[in-house]
């Protein structure tokens, strides 16, 4: 990589605090961890597929631990957030040109948020969430 | 000019992040729903088996597990530097082995599904 390393001395390690710019930032890097841990579970559960049906159902009652419930609900606060900061910075991220125009941020940013919703409710209809049975 | 892999390390990362964006909240409730011990139709084993089994499903598979671990090793690094964490390297190396040998498992799992 580049010849100097780059180290910024902080004061503490709770330096993020302070300000919720700062926070808000730490909280959606921090979010990278529940997603990577999400990762590994999905990629648990592939593991439990091939093995067959013992290890599958091994792995879904392996879900229904304390910790793993603990897990879900920090996750889903963690990647909530991560998801709307996310798109809420696309415009910055991939701005759209029309002609000499550029796009207004906002159409993209709710694009995006859209796209989220459809995404989400399919996932949840397709895998069986809301129906009886 | 040397040769940098900075461009496929930010496409992963970049990529990873939308998928992450898109759908892990939603997946992240569907398994809270069987943490709390109600199986969602789909997640029982016959019907898993069956979309892994099938190629689309295990590229749906794949490309979700590989490019959030990718996403979360590259992030991380930033994540721990943010939180006083001066070990850039050993961060880099532990979460792009993780998430290389994921990948790698990732493929070796989904191939012994048919």
């Amino acid at each position: 990589m580049n010849g100097r390393p780059y180290v910024r001395e902080v004061r503490t390690a709770s330096w993020y605090f302070g300000r919720w710019r700062d926070l808000h930032h730490m909280l959606n890097e921090i979010s990278s961890i529940f997603i990577g841990g999400y990762a590994l579970i999905l990629l648990w559960g592939v593991k439990s597929l091939a093995a067959g049906e013992q290890a599958y159902l091994a792995f879904l009652d392996g879900l229904t631990s304390p910790l793993s419930l603990t897990f879900h609900w920090v996750a889903l606060g963690f990647t909530l957030l991560n998801s709307v900061s996310w798109f809420g910075v696309t415009p910055k991220a991939m701005p759209v040109q029309i002609g000499d125009e550029f796009l207004p941020g906002h159409y993209i940013a709710i694009g995006h948020y859209v796209a989220w919703f459809c995404v989400s409710l399919v996932v949840l209809v397709v895998s069986g969430v809301f129906s009886n049975g | 000019m040397a040769r940098s892999n900075k461009p496929l390390v930010w496409s992963l990362f970049a990529a990873g992040g939308t998928l992450a964006a898109l759908l892990v909240p939603a997946l992240v409730v569907v398994t809270l729903v069987v943490a709390y011990g109600y199986l969602p139709a789909a997640l029982d084993y016959q019907t898993m088996h069956a979309f892994a089994a099938n190629w689309l499903g295990k590229v749906i598979l794949f490309v979700v597990i590989a490019l959030c671990l990718w996403h979360a090793a590259h992030r991380l690094r930033t994540a721990l530097h943010g939180l006083g964490l001066r070990a850039d390297k050993w961060v880099a190396k532990a979460g792009y082995t993780v998430a290389g040998l994921g990948t790698v498992f990732a493929i070796v799992y989904l191939l012994q599904i048919h």
